[in-house]
């Protein structure tokens, strides 16, 4: 039997009211372990204020060759964004 | 730069004729600064190659920490112990980080610890080298710590997206560990005769073998070409070795020690200092494994590897129970 631990992947709140982000990877034998590494390994100089980790194998990743039918259909919506629209000047901002 | 005279795998570089369309397609990724990322298709020796790269490199992190370790009980303050024993934990975190970045190319943490144990990887040739006294703590962090950021540093760019991640990490890190080096040998060069030399001989004994971290010289590196067109090498051995030495040489100054190099000297005419090239004789020897070091540290390494098992094994163990019982639970 293979006794290597297993591997997590981890995210960490910044400082500064922002979502989770992930930082990267290490391995410990089970989730409580693996924040205590993370703390030790990815908050050393204050780079965080909360941490999620969640084991590699439970990651579902897209396709890097579903990249086309994924994406591309967005790049024809250019109405998506607010500058399509001119907003006559005498309106003012919007 | 922890990572020497890694061989670059395949045949060399190819021309674009030469080249299958996907092998064309990823080189123009490559050449329009898109990073790879790991589940993107990329050549097999591309990947055997920064596996070997990136193993070294993580593998010297690790590695690394003995010789400073070794200092951590008897630092001369609180403060500097404290100091140095953050920086050899970073060191720590500089492996984990770049093995993580390794293991996204498909192979396992424990692998690639195991070909370090027996010898199939290698590590940077300076960690063979011991550290005598207080003044060699300095040293490595001034010097060695300096030669490592001047590779690290352009590696940021480097084209597989995990590696350049890690070494952002790193670098950001790394800056600390060579302005604690100065600081600490800075202080032993200002104060009495006794510890000016010891600062000059711990200068003397690391100044070649920092020299050499950069690797043989560029008409020695067979295969350089290969990893410059795929990014995984930025400057050449070279290139990196003048920009140490035209960086350090106002360093020691300053401090009032001097290089042990009486050919040392500013050439106008090229902008850069001259200076005499390090033994290579001794690099290539200390490679093979007859540095002063080599068998203490691959014997510390296994020591710590096979002493660790109970702990490792014990702890996946009791997340099995653990997890047993709360499915039993549910």
């Amino acid at each position: 039997m293979k006794n290597e631990w297993p591997l997590w992947e981890i995210f960490i709140r910044g400082q500064h009211g922002m979502s989770h982000r992930h930082v990267g990877s290490l391995h410990a034998p089970d989730a409580e372990m693996a924040i205590k590494n993370a703390r030790d390994v990815y908050t050393r100089r204050n780079e965080g204020v909360s941490i999620w980790v969640v084991e590699a194998n439970n990651i579902t990743a897209s396709s890097p060759s579903d990249k086309g039918p994924l994406y591309e259909p967005s790049e024809s919506k250019v109405y998506r964004h607010p500058t399509f629209f001119d907003i006559p000047e005498e309106v003012g901002a919007m | 730069m922890y990572a020497q005279m890694i061989k670059t795998a395949g045949t060399g570089v190819k021309s674009r004729e030469e080249m299958t369309e996907q092998e064309r397609a990823f080189q123009d990724k490559i050449d329009a600064d898109i990073k790879i990322e790991p589940k993107d298709w990329m050549p097999d020796d591309y990947r055997a190659t920064l596996i070997r790269q990136i193993g070294q490199h993580a593998h010297s992190e690790i590695v690394g920490q003995l010789p400073e370790g070794n200092w951590i009980t008897r630092a001369p303050t609180l403060e500097r112990k404290a100091i140095l024993l953050a920086k050899v934990q970073d060191e720590a975190g500089h492996g984990l980080y770049l093995y993580c970045a390794a293991e996204t190319l498909g192979v396992s943490r424990d692998e690639l610890t195991e070909m370090l144990l027996d010898g199939r990887m290698k590590y940077s040739s300076i960690f063979n080298y011991p550290t005598l006294n207080w003044a060699d703590i300095g040293a490595v962090g001034w010097l060695v710590d300096g030669a490592a950021i001047m590779n690290q540093v352009p590696l940021q760019r480097t084209s597989y997206g995990p590696y350049s991640r890690a070494m952002i990490r790193i670098c950001k890190e790394e800056s600390f560990h060579q302005r604690q080096g100065y600081d600490a040998i800075r202080k032993m060069a200002e104060g009495t005769p006794e510890q000016r030399k010891m600062a000059q001989d711990a200068l003397n004994r690391f100044w070649y073998p920092s020299l050499m971290m950069f690797g043989p010289s560029d008409k020695d590196s067979v295969h350089s070409a290969q990893s410059m067109a795929w990014k995984i090498k930025i400057n050449t051995n070279d290139e990196l070795r003048q920009k140490f030495v035209d960086q350090t040489v106002p360093q020691a100054e300053y401090l009032g020690l001097t290089i042990p190099d009486p050919d040392l000297k500013w050439n106008e005419e090229r902008g850069h200092y001259d200076f005499t090239q390090p033994d290579w004789s001794e690099f290539f020897d200390v490679i093979k494994g007859n540095g002063p070091c080599n068998t203490d540290r691959l014997a510390a390494r296994n020591k710590a590897w096979d002493d660790g098992k109970w702990v490792r094994d014990g702890l996946l163990e009791h997340a099995r129970k653990k997890r047993a019982r709360k499915v039993a639970a549910e």
